[in-house]
């Protein structure tokens, strides 16, 4: 049996059509009830919904033996997983924004306030400019607005939150997309099933493009 | 009495006996270690954090992070032998999931002296034969950081490059290597034979097929020792269980050549890794080369395994009234029948049993 994490939500429903389309299917998946987990004996495969952030965890620990997890989260986290493919959805990327007129003149240190610190940490690391880091658990955008930060890094979209908080885009550390990952044990026993659905899924992906 | 063993302890035991059965002699060593020895090889360790206390005489010193250190550091090199020792020792290091100090049983060979392929295969022969007595299922796979090293440096000489094309071929990650390529305006004929260290991994004799034609003349040597350690690793009984897979990378400034690390299905991440470490022997001044190898017993905690229906045979409760002696006598007698026996005062539930001999009610 192959188990397979799958973010909650719409870019897990889009992963999942993915799957089915590889011949992967489990009809129980599209009943409208509160289940998480969902097992298709025949195809030998089992998936279950869980918070995003949280795949990859399931996936390194072997509790899944795939799953599907943005970019952002594997950078952040930095899991010891196989990251076998880039799904190009979900995509958008870690940037570093700051109120319209903000120049920094590299005078003193920069407070930097958000949810991603090790890629913020790295981020600046790689550039030499010293941080005060400011961790925060979501309205990353209003503490440049409120003086606790300077500047924000987080994840930007389509940047509609940014514009109507009179922030943008200063810079882009790195694009972000859902990867699909494995775990690397279980890639050892279980490849031959893996190897099939990555290779299925890696030709829809070119199909997309 | 083996059935009373917890997975870890028949496996230190069955081990010890594999090893020493090669000429592996014991090494048994101090906890400690001088602080500043850790220090000037923190590279060499998983992590850098260590717990370091003041000796009576105001040394510091630090509660071993690592066996393989210790042991080069009290060898001396000599000409023409082969020091091979095993070891079972606890080593102390942050878990990566509590950010919390632990203790880890380790066990693990380590040859030092002129590193030759007898070596290599011996010491791959043990990593398998050692997983084959923990479990049936299980696969070694091999790399060889030679090999990966000349071919990233024969595409690009920056050291920024290698290091972020070492990241992407440990993670199989295709995708981002293929954009560092870019990044570093790599050329288009370099880049399929780094590619391949990705995409080719498995059965030994296919993947050496099919990486051969971009090695030829930029890895020669290193092509040639991976045929001739495969070519002697075919004679073994789970040979089909020894692999090629280059996504094994280890630290490039300590190990050089052959590396390998060892899984067992049910077991989430690698419980053996090991690998040929000239260069540390060379950092640390020394003439020899070696290779050794280390197995994590703790992970062998996630093996799944049958419950016990029982924690003992029988339980026999007996009060203030009951006769002493005889209850003596009942215990031998039980113990004598093979059964395991817990005695108790009062009712007790939470011990699960097969029969319980209640003395209370006989007087």
């Amino acid at each position: 049996m192959l188990n397979v994490a799958l973010p909650k939500g719409r870019l897990g429903e889009k992963v999942y059509a993915m799957f089915e389309a590889a011949g992967f299917e489990c009809p129980s998946i599209k009943e409208n009830n509160r289940k998480l987990i969902f097992e298709n004996e025949e195809k030998q495969v089992c998936y279950f919904w869980v918070k995003p952030s949280d795949v990859a965890i399931y996936v390194e620990r072997g509790a899944a033996d795939i799953g599907v997890a943005g970019k952002d989260i594997l950078l952040e986290y930095n899991p010891d997983i196989y990251e076998l493919l880039d799904l190009n959805l979900g995509k958008c990327r870690m940037a570093v924004a700051a109120p319209d007129d903000f120049y920094d003149d590299g005078n003193k240190r920069l407070k930097v306030a958000t949810k991603f610190t090790n890629i913020a940490a790295n981020y600046y690391s790689s550039i030499g400019r010293e941080i005060d880091i400011i961790k925060l658990n979501g309205s990353i955008e209003i503490a440049p607005i409120l003086k606790l930060s300077d500047v924000i890094v987080d994840i930007v979209e389509t940047g509609t939150t940014l514009k109507e908080n009179n922030l943008s885009v200063k810079s882009t550390i790195v694009p972000i997309s859902a990867r699909l990952i494995a775990n690397k044990s279980s890639f050892k026993f279980k490849g031959t099933q893996i190897e099939k659905i990555v290779q299925s899924i890696r030709e829809q992906v070119k199909a997309n493009d | 009495m083996n059935n009373i063993l917890r997975s870890e302890e028949k496996a230190i035991f069955a081990l010890r006996t594999l090893y020493q059965q090669y000429g592996y002699m014991p090494f048994k060593m101090s906890k400690f270690e001088e602080y500043e020895f850790y220090i000037q090889n923190k590279d060499f360790l998983v992590s850098d954090r260590i717990i370091s206390f003041n000796d009576t005489n105001g040394k510091l010193l630090a509660l071993k992070p690592d066996v393989t250190l210790s042991i080069i550091k009290n060898g001396e090199d000599k000409p023409g032998e082969k020091q091979k020792v095993c070891y079972n020792e606890n080593v102390y290091r942050v878990s990566d999931n509590t950010h919390q100090f632990k203790e880890i049983m380790q066990t693990g060979i380590e040859c030092i002296g002129e590193i030759d392929l007898y070596d290599l295969y011996e010491m791959v022969m043990l990593a398998s034969k050692s997983l084959s007595l923990i479990s049936d299922n299980f696969v070694i796979e091999i790399s060889h950081l030679g090999l990966i090293s000349t071919l990233l440096e024969n595409a690009c000489r920056n050291s920024n490059f290698k290091q972020e094309a070492l990241g992407y071929i440990a993670e199989k990650n295709s995708h981002d290597l293929i954009n560092t390529f870019d990044k570093y305006e790599i050329a288009a004929e370099k880049r399929d034979g780094i590619l391949k260290l990705i995409s080719v991994y498995g059965e030994r004799k296919s993947v050496i097929a099919e990486i051969e034609p971009s090695l030829k003349g930029v890895a020669d040597e290193f092509l040639a020792e991976l045929k001739a350690l495969s070519d002697m690793l075919d004679a073994l009984p789970f040979s089909e269980k020894i692999l090629f897979d280059f996504s094994t990378v280890n630290d490039t400034n300590y190990y050089n050549g052959i590396v390998f690390r060892g899984f067992i299905s049910g077991i989430s991440q690698s419980v053996l890794t090991g690998g040929q470490y000239d260069n540390l022997l060379k950092k640390m001044k020394r003439s020899s080369g070696a290779v050794g190898f280390a197995i994590y017993l703790d992970l062998l905690d996630e093996m799944p395994t049958d419950r016990a229906e029982y924690d003992v045979d029988v339980v026999i409760i007996y009060d203030q009234n009951t006769d002493k002696r005889y209850l003596a006598e009942m215990v031998e007698k039980t113990v004598g029948e093979n059964k395991t026996v817990s005695v108790q005062c009062g009712d007790s539930a939470n011990i699960r049993c097969k029969q319980i001999i209640d003395l209370r009610k006989e007087g």
